[in-house]
């Protein structure tokens, strides 16, 4: 069965390339602010020069 | 602050190609799956045409399903969504379009090849090893596109959905690639590297993390731009879609082993995964209720507005499938389910009804929005939706029903102590209406899918196309501003930054095409010493095997139960399959295990059921073999397979395939003919029924005729 030791291996990899990731994303501050993100998504479309049909549904 | 507003372009053109792939794809996809659907009552459906016979279109409905229909939906989903979140176009046009072409070739690729029989047989990573490296170098391609535009963003907050797209693009090229090793002895051929028991493994951990990362993870960032997107409102728990994406991706890479649970796995690997598994609920209905809860106060938007309908369907659907998931996972329930009909009903919950409706959904929000005009009709819209609804409760119903009647009637025993249904025929039988109403469900969802092609089509009729989005925002305070830093962003944008990605991950493979077999070769060592590598007839027996797509309904992998091993003989051990290259274990039963076929039934009798399996077994839904009655066997790449099989440790002699091989498989061919001859068939020896008849009696016997040894393991 060595085979699981390259899937572990493998797993590890791919589970530390995302702690880093977690670890970076707190320390640069990417969640200090948990509320205004959520906010900001509805309104990327409104940001277009010379607001168009500000397109919202219907 | 930075006062400076940039004004950039979105580009819409590489959404909108991604847009008409999807629905394209879809409905092949689907009208496949249905193909194959009405063969599993009506066998004759293929029209005795081998290269539209269920076990080879099987791996064509998943791959066009999965990668076609999902994969482009998930392109277009990203590439819309992630250039709004950075606040920046596509890092490189360049890569939207290789991208974009790259994948609809090696869709095609499939869509060639696998009908014609060219396939690994390993689940959802069927492509044979040419695609595998086309699929590599434009996964790359996507990565650096996706990689780029993040780094060049406008906005510094990274969007929940970002980090869902990264955990998809970073693990399933790590999954691709660790599952795609493979020695080549053709141009379309290949052998896996792993064997056995260690091929099962790396299989089913590549395939449930596709399940995971291809399926799941995309979606559900996409499910977190356009549900607020669709409701107009933002999502109920900020916080908890954080919690929701980093709990499912370190939770999830664990759990494969699940897939093969009373397996010849260790227990220890089957336990770890069954405790992952369930661990997974957690997460998985935290981003459920997160979705489901941003509507609290909208849900009479949910009434008017359709594309809202597929949305709350999607994440409901969700949700079932990922309880039911886990419950699956739990031994006691697996050891009913496996192999039955039941996992066929739980991904197609997962397939029809998180994938489909919301891509669905997407595309309903999409279309208008890229021609700058409403959909054409509303109305039907929620036919569509009405339509799909049914289709996919008559798909699902009774295909649980036909699972769990499977299970139960394969596990019968009657008060005396013998099975009570022994004939499996019986069991496939029961459950044929079963199928008949599962084709029907399946109708219904391809109809409904031509409503909204047909609907879209109108809708980008009436409106214009945008061809580029212009928008405004101020570059990141920390934007490259020292000159010596620019330059370096300078060198790395566009094509030098693929081709050096590209170069690494070459270096990488290359590498584990050298370590991995040194590696494995030890533990090959046969653990049963009356295992024997197979014959040449029997390797090219079994490579028909794997053509025809035969696992696709025949497992080789006993269980150790009493009502498996009273049907099919003694349960599988994992040393019996060192020499299996790739392992063929399969994870279906609409026909009998044939791990012990061998010697079960006279060559004769394999020669009329492979030419009219009606003639020996009444009722049976197997598809006819005639052509491999009158085909010839191909034995020129003989040396070339035995040579690849040497390669990853099969221990054939030296010189073994120049000479002594040929004349071998040309004894052993005449002694089937004349065995043949014994039943009153007449067969030249040249033809591939021959192969496939030595290597079905070939199955399991290595044990039966030495089962003192096995004691010993």
């Amino acid at each position: 069965m060595n085979v699981i030791v390259i899937l572990i291996l493998a797993s590890l990899v791919v589970a530390l390339l995302f702690l880093a990731g977690f670890i970076w994303a707190v320390r640069s501050g990417q969640y200090e602010d948990t509320l205004t993100p959520a906010m900001r998504v509805l309104t990327d479309e409104s940001k277009t020069k010379i607001s168009k049909t500000n397109s919202k549904l219907k | 602050m930075n006062m400076n507003v940039e004004t950039f372009k979105y580009d819409n053109r590489v959404v909108r190609a991604f847009s008409i792939a999807t629905v394209v794809w879809g409905i092949v996809g689907m009208l496949v799956g249905l193909l194959a659907a009405v063969q599993l009552y009506y066998p004759e459906a293929n029209l005795n045409l081998q290269f539209i016979t269920f076990g080879r279109i099987r791996p064509l409905h998943t791959n066009a399903v999965i990668f076609a229909f999902v994969g482009n939906g998930m392109f277009m989903g990203i590439y819309y969504s992630l250039q709004r979140l950075c606040k920046a176009r596509m890092f490189s046009d360049f890569l939207s379009w290789f991208n974009f072409w790259g994948w609809q070739l090696i869709i095609v690729a499939a869509a060639i090849t696998l009908p014609l029989g060219y396939t690994s047989s390993k689940e959802y990573a069927e492509l044979e090893w040419p695609i595998d490296i086309a699929i590599t170098v434009v996964w790359v391609a996507f990565a650096v596109n996706l990689f780029g535009t993040i780094i060049k963003r406008r906005e510094k907050h990274m969007y929940v959905a970002i980090w869902f797209y990264i955990a998809t693009v970073v693990t399933i090229a790590v999954l691709h690639i660790t599952n795609s090793m493979e020695m080549p002895w053709s141009w379309l051929k290949s052998y896996s590297m792993y064997a056995g028991v260690q091929d099962a493994l790396v299989e089913w951990w590549y395939g449930h993390n596709a399940v995971a990362f291809f399926l799941t993870t995309p979606y559900l960032g996409l499910m977190y731009y356009f549900l607020p997107k669709a409701a107009g409102r933002p999502v109920f728990s900020y916080r908890l879609s954080i919690i929701h994406f980093w709990a499912l991706v370190f939770l999830y890479i664990w759990a494969g082993p699940h897939h093969l649970l009373y397996s010849a796995l260790p227990d220890w690997a089957q336990s770890l995964g069954m405790v992952f598994s369930l661990m997974l609920i957690a997460p998985s209905w935290g981003g459920m209720l997160n979705g489901l809860l941003t509507l609290r106060g909208a849900w009479d938007k949910v009434r008017q507005d359709p594309m809202l309908k597929f949305m709350v369907v999607a994440v409901t659907a969700y949700g079932m499938a990922t309880l039911e998931g886990p419950l699956l996972s739990i031994k006691t329930v697996n050891s009913l389910s496996h192999y039955t009909d039941w996992t066929i009903a739980h991904v197609h919950t997962g397939a029809l009804g998180w994938n489909g409706f919301l891509t669905f959904s997407m595309l309903y929000y999409l279309i208008p929005r890229l021609y700058k005009t409403q959909l054409w009709s509303t109305k039907l819209a929620n036919y569509h939706f009405w339509i799909a609804t049914l289709g996919m409760v008559f798909y699902v119903i009774p295909i649980y029903v036909a699972g769990i009647t499977e299970g139960l009637m394969w596990k019968q025993f009657t008060r005396d102590g013998f099975l009570q249904y022994p004939n499996f025929l019986e069991t496939i039988v029961q459950v044929v209406p079963m199928f008949k109403l599962r084709a029907i469900g399946g109708t219904l969802y391809l109809v409904g899918t031509f409503l909204m092609a047909y609907n879209l089509y109108r809708t980008a009729k009436a409106g214009q196309f945008e061809p580029d989005t212009e928008a405004q925002a101020a570059p990141l305070e920390k934007a490259p501003s020292a000159p010596g830093k620019l330059s370096f962003h300078r060198m790395l944008e566009g094509k030098p930054l693929f081709f050096t990605v590209l170069a690494i991950v070459s270096i990488l493979v290359g590498g584990m095409v050298e370590i991995i077999p040194m590696f494995l070769i030890q533990a090959n060592v046969p653990t049963i010493a009356s295992v024997h590598p197979y014959t040449p007839l029997e390797v090219l027996g079994r490579d028909l095997y794997i053509r025809e797509g035969c696992l696709g309904c025949h497992s080789q992998m006993i269980r150790p139960f009493r009502s498996e091993t009273e049907r099919y003989g003694e349960y599988s051990k994992a040393g019996e399959f060192v020499y299996d290259h790739p392992f063929l274990w399969g994870s279906e039963r609409k026909g009998p295990d044939l791990a012990r076929e061998g010697g079960k039934y006279p060559d004769a009798w394999h020669f009329n059921h492979m030419d009219d399996p009606r003639a020996t077994s009444p009722g049976s839904i197997m598809p006819r073999y005639s052509w491999l009655l009158t085909q010839k066997l191909e034995t020129d790449s003989l040396p070339a397979r035995l040579n690849a099989l040497r390669k990853v440790g099969v221990p054939y002699p030296a010189g073994y395939e120049n000479g002594p091989a040929q004349r071998e498989l040309a004894a052993q061919a005449e002694k089937v003919v004349a065995n043949l001859k014994q039943g009153a068939v007449t067969a030249d020896p040249d033809k591939e029924i021959i192969a496939i008849i030595a290597y079905l009696q070939r199955l399991g016997t290595d044990i039966k005729n030495a089962p003192v040894t096995t004691a010993a393991k």
